[in-house]
């Protein structure tokens, strides 16, 4: 691993138990994971479904306090019960839109909670809407919108505030698979601009490899933790759907895909045995 | 398959017509054979004249006699309705986000839910005359527990990640409150407000059958102590009639707030 100075995001030996519902055994859902994200790598986190993923991006949000093990962002400890990590945007799988609020004041809502003047939140609002090709569709309100639609707003929402850290979880995977290169292709642009640090999970290994500078591979969970860290090589600027058509790609494919099989079909024995 | 408007109105007026004629042809005395009363007057002492029930009707608006009592009957509900909302909205979203005290008084608001409220209304008239505000105590208790139970629901309701986002967009405890918790709450209270104020109408009217000196249930009242059944009747179809009316202006407040709510004819095949 390259260490340019500060990671922007590090874990260092995380472990997440929860208690059981019925009071029976808890259940470990990460252990022991050391994870870095360098400041300005997008770096990909995939695994076999049910493993845990959502459990380390809510640990690094704050908005979970790890059993054990620390989280720091950018050398800071982070501190769950201090409040969330304010150098972190995050983009969740679910609809995460406030359904009482038209587009815009969705995209503002960031700003009018850090006290930004409303004149001046609504000028960068309507600016974010246009970036992510939403000019125009600011007075509808979310069940008015298309699923892409909404993750364009969502998107907006996250990015208006700047954040040095991006959390994605599966963002895109509700969208239709044209929908959701766009989307891809859109973020990788967005990305290119600012730079930002990015942990990208999802359970999609081929989007993974097409948007990130690194793949991290986990285990199947219980228990999950990271099992294999790959570099992604492949030229930028990419195009998502071009760059799934050449050789290195494909290879890199192969490759995690060979490290990430077996977790995968534990996984799915594990399910089937349940 | 869908019917026109037009058609639609019709029909309803025939069935209204229907109605009214078939009340007409059981209780006009002498149209008919007696069929069940010895006496051809009796089943218009039971069940009234419709005819005189619509010129009495027609009476009190003409001579606005009518007005002072609807406006005092509006004026509860409406003070019930408010107060009984206000009340509900405060401790519905206290006791939704203290889940120790929500724990304390469960019991106890469920006690009071399942009481019959009307068995109040007595002391209520102890308590506040017989004036406006026992009427009004007695549609809080009603409106209460509606609105109540819909903003415990509504705040339990939002949806986690809403929440988690609006946290990471850097939201505070205060502004959760304000622009989370309230907007949820009130969708659920304004889903209820056909119902809340329906029963804030129920309130005034029992009440004031139960003891005042205005409004139409004690117009009712008065003419039920004399058997003077088409006064009642009268009286009866003025109430329905204004329920009819609130319910209807309530349904356009419902349209100008729930906005953001999506409604099912948006995505109805034209």
């Amino acid at each position: 691993m390259t260490t340019t100075g500060t990671p922007a995001l590090a874990f260092n030996d995380v472990t997440c138990r929860f208690a059981a519902r019925d009071g029976g055994e808890a259940y470990t859902a990460v252990a022991n994971a050391t994870l870095m994200v360098q400041a300005g790598e997008f770096v990909s986190v995939v695994g076999p479904t049910g493993c845990g993923k959502s459990t380390l991006l809510n640990v690094a949000a704050g908005l979970l306090a790890p059993s054990s093990g620390t989280v720091e962002v950018f050398g800071e400890r982070l501190v769950a019960e201090r409040g969330v990590n304010r150098r972190a945007g995050y983009m969740f799988q679910a609809d995460a839109l406030m359904p009482w609020r038209r587009g815009i004041d969705n995209v503002v809502a960031g700003l009018e909670f850090r006290g930004v003047p409303r004149e001046a939140a609504r000028r960068q609002g309507e600016d974010w809407l246009r970036r992510v090709g939403l000019a125009g569709f600011g007075d509808r309100y979310p069940h008015q919108m298309s699923g892409g639609m909404r993750k364009r707003l969502a998107l907006a929402q996250t990015l208006i505030l700047s954040p040095d850290i991006l959390l994605m979880d599966e963002p895109f995977s509700a969208l239709d698979v044209q929908t959701r290169q766009l989307m891809e292709n859109e973020l990788l642009a967005l990305w290119a601009e600012s730079r930002k640090s990015v942990l990208f999970i999802t359970h999609d290994l081929e989007e993974a490899i097409a948007l990130s500078d690194r793949v991290v591979v986990l285990s199947a969970g219980p228990a999950t933790r990271p099992i294999g860290d790959f570099k992604v090589e492949l030229p930028r600027p990419r195009d998502v759907s071009e760059i799934r058509m050449t050789p290195g790609f494909n290879e890199l494919h192969r490759e995690i895909w060979n490290a990430m099989k077996e977790e995968v079909l534990k996984a799915y024995a594990r399910q089937k045995a349940a | 398959m869908k019917i026109g408007k037009f058609k639609l109105t019709v029909l309803r007026l025939l069935v209204l017509g229907l109605a009214i004629g078939v009340w007409w042809a059981l209780t006009d005395p002498g149209f008919l054979p007696p069929i069940y009363f010895d006496d051809p007057g009796r089943a218009a002492f039971f069940f009234g004249k419709p005819f005189r029930v619509f010129e009495i009707i027609i009476n009190w608006f003409v001579s606005g006699e009518i007005f002072s009592h609807l406006g005092i009957t509006l004026l509860e509900t409406a003070l019930g309705f408010i107060v009984g909302s206000v009340l509900g909205l405060g401790i519905g979203l206290w006791l939704a986000l203290a889940p120790t005290a929500s724990a304390i008084f469960d019991p106890y608001i469920k006690g009071f839910n399942s009481m019959p409220r009307v068995v109040l209304a007595p002391i209520f008239a102890v308590w506040f005359g017989l004036g406006v505000w026992s009427k009004v105590a007695l549609g809080v208790t009603l409106v209460f527990f509606v609105v109540f139970f819909n903003v415990y629901q509504g705040v339990r309701e939002v949806s986690p990640t809403v929440i988690a986002n609006a946290r990471m967009l850097g939201a505070s405890k205060r502004h959760l409150l304000r622009h989370i918790y309230l907007p949820s709450a009130m969708s659920w209270v304004f889903a209820s407000l056909h119902n809340a104020v329906g029963l804030a109408f129920v309130g005034a009217v029992v009440g004031e059958y139960l003891g005042s000196a205005h409004g139409v249930g004690y117009l009712i009242l008065q003419a039920e102590g004399t058997f003077d059944i088409n006064t009642v009747f009268a009286g009866i179809l003025v109430l329905t009639a204004f329920a009819l009316l609130l319910d209807m202006a309530v349904g356009l407040v419902e349209q100008r707030l729930l906005l953001w709510q999506p409604k099912t004819s948006e995505t109805e095949p034209v």
